[in-house]
């Protein structure tokens, strides 16, 4: 752990009565990184980030952002973070530009920076035109990019996103994560996510934590937590089945696996994409025709699998769409 | 200490209460009601521990801007369980700004909103034709209904801060503010309640500011104003303190 790293986190332990939502973790998130947390509902990823964020005290351990430590300096982590919550936290009696506004007055913006910042997180998220909307009109994915647009607003170094685009539709999301990746590329903002989503993790996140009851059961980078799975699977349909070519691709060295299903060859082996040329140069010059090739690469998902020998999307999307529509409900119910 | 913390959170205070007409209207229906049916209900009846000279009505306006003081100012308090329901409470928590200042800026947008409503019901009871006997001490009325409001959002934070939710709600409601109310002699003269009770009421500081409040306006109360002052300064300044300390020790989830 160096000491210039955004987060240092050392045996953090949050209990909830009984229930320990983290359990004993520690970590170190470098600066100009982007680290994912990736696991089911339950997990402990918002725990361990509202801890980061100085709303939750942790039971036992250690945790400094940008330096400081978040029980003894509070102050002056929130002075250097950006928070996108999982949960809606705007101000649905405002409209969307007083809510950027009285969060750019918070952070001590001046009149100026205010205007130029806000109508660039706005034209960010699409907005510009419902900006004098009052949010309670707003529709959920609108909520979501005026969150995101906030936790801009003031230039963070360090950017904590929960759940960053649960609920928006494909094009937005990429939209954010094209964002996502200039302010962590550009602005060299560390940004620290949370998400069942295995793409978002795969395509954003520098290194993966994956979270299941609390603790980690792996941290790498996405490329590295695949390659653990035995790299990529190449399918081979083959016509005028010669088994000759078995027997040849097992002195090949960097085929890991080989499995014989009638007439297609499921191979496992690393940067697959390289090796289709040669695996059909061999099968032909053994007698055989292939048909057709099929290349899969491992996914986090599959990874997660592997760890937990649990699926994370289905649990995951589900119950947090199950806990947003639940809460909907009670606003409603209650204004 | 964020001077422009304590303002945005007033001015947000401040848009919501006139964006939210109904809520203005439900807050003042409420002691308008009981200034009217109670006043006329019981104006001619002779209410003993009256001041000579004194008619009800003109002695239940005092104590109907402390009701709605009391009222409006705990709520203002409170609020804060809705800000924790809605999940902006996150979005204040986690901004770089002393919980000092939330709790000040709370507190003068809870005290101006509890005053724009006392003064609407001081205009009811002027067109109901009440006269504040003289206008150089109504002048001092403003300074008590301030600290008044700033005493009872400062009761309403700390129980905020020591809730997690608005289950909490009705328990204060029914077990804090009535008996607070009642107690305060609002609505009767206080020397109308046996001994043991009257010591009790003397605990309540709304007592002390319904009763300065008598004492600006009608010019007839049960202690000094001075020792009204006094008393109603501390309690405000008390509990200012109490509701800003338990507000940041506690966790803000």
């Amino acid at each position: 752990m160096k000491m210039d790293d955004s987060i240092i986190v050392k045996n953090l332990t949050r209990k909830f009565g009984e229930l320990v939502a983290v359990n004993n973790i520690s970590f170190s998130v470098h600066q100009g990184e982007l680290f994912g947390f990736l696991g089911p509902n339950g997990a402990g990823k918002t725990t361990t980030i509202n801890i980061l964020a100085t709303l939750l005290r942790p039971s036992a351990g250690q945790a400094f952002v940008a330096g400081h430590e978040v029980t003894r300096s509070p102050h002056e982590v929130r002075r250097n973070i950006g928070v996108v919550f999982q949960e809606i936290a705007l101000d649905s009696k405002l409209t969307g530009q007083e809510n950027l506004e009285f969060h750019a007055m918070m952070y001590g913006l001046s009149k100026q920076k205010r205007r130029s910042r806000i109508y660039e997180v706005l034209s960010l998220v699409d907005l510009v035109e419902k900006k004098d909307m009052l949010v309670e009109n707003y529709s959920g994915g609108m909520k979501r990019r005026l969150e995101i647009a906030r936790g801009l607003v003031h230039s963070p170094r360090i950017l904590f996103l929960d759940e960053p685009t649960l609920g928006l539709d494909a094009q937005t999301r990429r939209h954010i994560w094209e964002y996502i990746k200039r302010l962590n590329g550009e602005e060299k903002v560390t940004i620290i996510l949370t998400t069942h989503y295995m793409e978002e993790a795969d395509n954003l996140c520098h290194r993966v934590a994956i979270m299941d009851e609390g603790k980690f059961v792996a941290l790498d980078t996405p490329k590295k937590l695949k390659d653990l799975l035995g790299g990529d699977v190449v399918t081979l349909e083959l016509e005028r089945f010669h088994p000759a070519v078995i027997q040849k691709y097992e002195t090949l060295p960097w085929i890991k696996t080989i499995k014989d299903h009638n007439n297609s060859l499921l191979l496992t082996m690393e940067k697959a994409e390289k090796r289709i040329p040669g695996l059909i140069r061999v099968a032909e010059t053994n007698g055989n025709r292939v048909t057709s090739v099929s290349l899969h690469k491992p996914s986090l998902e599959d990874v997660f699998l592997y760890f937990t020998g649990r699926h994370i999307r289905d649990e995951e999307a589900n119950s947090i769409e199950r806990q947003r529509s639940k809460f909907r409900h009670h606003i409603r119910g209650r204004r | 200490m964020s001077y422009i913390a304590i303002y945005v959170l007033w001015l947000r205070e401040m848009k919501r209460f006139w964006r939210a007409k109904s809520r203005i209207v439900g807050a003042l229906a409420m002691p308008l009601f009981f200034l009217a049916f109670l006043g006329l209900g019981f104006n001619r009846m002779g209410i003993s521990g009256l001041s000579p000279g004194i008619n009800y009505i003109s002695f239940l306006v005092p104590g109907i801007l402390g009701m709605s003081l009391l009222f409006s100012s705990t709520f203002g308090g409170l609020s804060v369980l809705w800000d924790k329901e809605f999940g902006f409470m996150k979005e204040i928590m986690v901004a770089p700004v002393s919980r000092v200042s939330i709790v000040l800026g709370r507190i003068a947008g809870g005290v101006t909103t509890a005053l724009i409503q006392a003064t609407m019901i001081m205009a009811v009871a002027m067109a109901m034709g009440f006269r504040p006997f003289s206008w150089l001490l109504f002048s001092l009325s403003p300074i008590i209904m301030i600290l008044i409001s700033a005493c009872f959002l400062g009761l309403g934070l700390s129980f905020a801060s020591q809730m997690k939710d608005l289950q909490g709600f009705s328990i204060v409601m029914n077990f804090v503010i009535f008996p607070l109310f009642f107690l305060s002699g609002a609505l009767y003269p206080m020397d109308n309640f046996p001994h043991w009770l009257k010591i009790i009421s003397f605990l309540d500081p709304l007592t002390y500011g319904v009763d300065g409040l008598r004492s600006v306006l009608i010019g007839a109360s049960s202690f000094a104003l001075s020792l009204d002052l006094i008393v109603i300064f501390i309690s405000a300044l008390g509990m200012v303190i109490l509701g800003a300390y338990l507000f940041e020790r506690s966790e803000s989830l």
